[in-house]
């Protein structure tokens, strides 16, 4: 109470809209994530695990834990150098740039499923000249890491992008002055300061990587143990009537993905903090 | 690497404190700055501006005005229709849930305030196939609420109120989160000065709060407009994509595929890239009208 003025105690035409804001987000989203997992629990832990790790499932799981840690990390270095060069270097066309980093905010994932498609697909111009060198993208793995690039493209980018904008350029001149290289600069003044940033985007990014649905579903050809990931497995197993195989798939999924995105609060409070105290 | 040039060199005793050379590692740099920016135009066009070229073209080979005709058929506009009336519906809810919501979590202290925010953020976590799952086994045909739904004569699943719940749950965290960033940066100085002015809550509400947090509740909305019109998970699980009643401009695109129908795909497909784009127009704006709001706060 003593962080609220006196002035801005809620009335009680504030307390009632807060009380119903409140029921309209637990209804929205706690009750039917609750109701999930206890399904997928219902039946005991034994023929929970059972079922999320019966072969087809287990497989799926993996592929989609290895390709969002794939893509986290393809993220994290694409992403730094990315904002790297729209915050330091004056090239033609920054803005441009800037803005086409944002368009996976945008564009349907689904449309970029499509896009993907469209360029590396077996009958396109650059997939038959893949396919020609023995390289399949689409309907192939590489597709599946190809479309969640394209959905995960922004998180890093923009988490560094400020930090850089804000770092003091005193820092840097004075590694310069004391003689530091190009190598020990980065290492010793922008390394410190835009990893914190640049990992906790790249968590952001494979915890967003691990759900992703659309984009997948079109390009990755979905076959048992070899392209078919997690949230494809669930749908198909919700087509096919068997919400139990779904619900527990969904269950460890969504831990996993609970987990992924708590580790990125947790370093990101931690560095905050250490940010505000400087 | 380029604009840091030591500041006020020459005006330093050069004589006593010998500088490192710098000559020979700059031509390092500039080779380094080069290879830099072109890997990261290489990497942006292999993963975005190839694929959204790709699809023009392919969509000019199959012939522009066959794929206007296919994304305006009868089907086509019904599919359109429902999503722009999800999104109607979105915006609505979400500008008044979005600022109630921000202002509970940020100016209230209230048991549980951890908690609703925690809820705000966590659709972003999880995968829309789950949250078409988790709606189908509380409001499906063997759902808990099955038997007071049938009471009441309610359809959900596989009808327009299963895509308006799957459609309000993936957008519940944008309007939210950037009303939340904006309220807490701004502070309650201005709001206590209103009310210490004898304004009412009301009149500091419309006078004061809003008129702040304006472009970050239009910038949450454009996000709120995206996510409705690229939703396909959860809209597809619980509205199942009937032709005519549930389809949606996604799912539309998606039975195209199916079919085999090329042109309607690509039709719908670019109707869809071309209003994200616009959609971005206004975004970028906004962010540029929060930059300059926040420099002229700092200065």
């Amino acid at each position: 109470m003593s962080a609220v003025s006196h002035a801005l105690r809620p009335n009680p035409v504030e307390r009632a809209l807060r009380s119903g804001v409140i029921l309209y987000v637990v209804v929205l989203v706690a009750v039917p994530l609750v109701g999930l997992v206890q399904f997928g629990l219902a039946d005991g832990l034994a023929t929970f695990w059972a079922r999320a790790m019966s072969p087809v499932a287990r497989a799926a799981l993996w592929l989609a834990l290895w390709s969002a840690l794939l893509v986290g990390g393809i993220n994290t270095l694409f992403g730094t150098a990315t904002a790297w060069i729209l915050v330091r270097y004056r090239l033609p066309g920054r803005a441009l740039v800037s803005a086409l980093v944002d368009l996976p905010l945008a564009v349907p994932t689904l449309v970029a499923g499509v896009m993907l498609a469209t360029l590396y697909g077996p009958t396109s111009l650059v997939g038959t000249r893949l396919e020609a060198w023995g390289f399949e993208v689409v309907f192939a793995r590489p597709g599946i890491v190809l479309a969640l690039l394209f959905v995960t493209l922004p998180f890093v980018v923009r988490a560094v992008e400020p930090v850089l904008a804000e770092l003091d350029p005193a820092e840097e001149e004075a590694a310069i002055v004391l003689g530091a290289g190009p190598v020990k600069t980065f290492r010793t003044v922008f390394l410190p300061a835009i990893l914190p940033a640049a990992l906790s985007g790249g968590i952001r990014s494979l915890g967003r990587a691990l759900g992703e649905f659309g984009s997948v579903v079109v390009v990755a050809g979905n076959i048992p143990f070899e392209t078919l990931t997690a949230p494809v497995f669930i749908f198909g197993e919700i087509e096919s009537g068997a919400p139990r195989a779904a619900a527990a798939t969904s269950t460890l999924l969504l831990l996993f993905a609970l987990l992924v995105h708590a580790g990125a609060r947790v370093l990101e409070l931690r560095t905050g903090a250490r940010h505000a105290t400087r | 690497m380029q604009r840091v040039e030591p500041l006020g060199l020459s005006s330093l005793p050069t004589e006593t404190t010998p500088l490192p050379p710098v000559s020979h590692s700059h031509t390092w740099a500039s080779v380094g700055r080069a290879a830099l920016i072109g890997a990261v135009l290489l990497y942006l066009a292999a993963v975005l501006v190839g694929p959204m070229a790709a699809l023009l073209l392919e969509t000019r080979s199959l012939g522009f005005g066959q794929a206007l005709a296919a994304a305006t058929s009868p089907a086509a506009l019904g599919a359109l229709w429902t999503s722009l009336l999800l999104v109607a519906i979105a915006v609505a809810a979400n500008a008044v849930v979005g600022t109630c919501a921000a202002i509970a979590i940020v100016r209230h202290r209230f048991v549980g305030r951890g908690l609703v925010s925690a809820l705000c953020d966590l659709p972003l976590a999880v995968s829309p196939v789950m949250i078409g799952l988790a709606f189908l086994l509380l409001v499906g045909e063997a759902g808990a609420l099955a038997p007071i739904l049938a009471a009441a004569g309610v359809k959900v699943v596989f009808s327009f109120p299963g895509l308006v719940i799957a459609t309000l749950f993936v957008t519940l965290p944008y309007t939210v989160r950037e009303v939340a960033y904006v309220l807490e940066e701004i502070g309650t100085s201005e709001e206590e000065a209103a009310t210490t002015l004898g304004a009412s809550p009301l009149q500091t509400f419309w006078r004061v709060t809003l008129p702040n947090i304006r472009v970050a509740l239009g910038y949450g909305l454009l996000m709120t407009i995206a996510r409705t019109l690229g939703e396909f998970g959860a809209v597809l699980v619980l509205g199942g994509s009937i032709s005519g009643q549930t389809q949606t401009a996604t799912t539309f695109i998606h039975d195209a595929i199916e079919e085999r129908q090329l042109e309607g795909a690509y039709g719908m497909a670019l109707v869809l890239a071309a209003t994200s784009v616009a959609l971005l127009l206004g975004l970028e704006w906004a962010k540029a009208r929060r930059q300059a709001a926040h420099g002229k706060a700092t200065a």
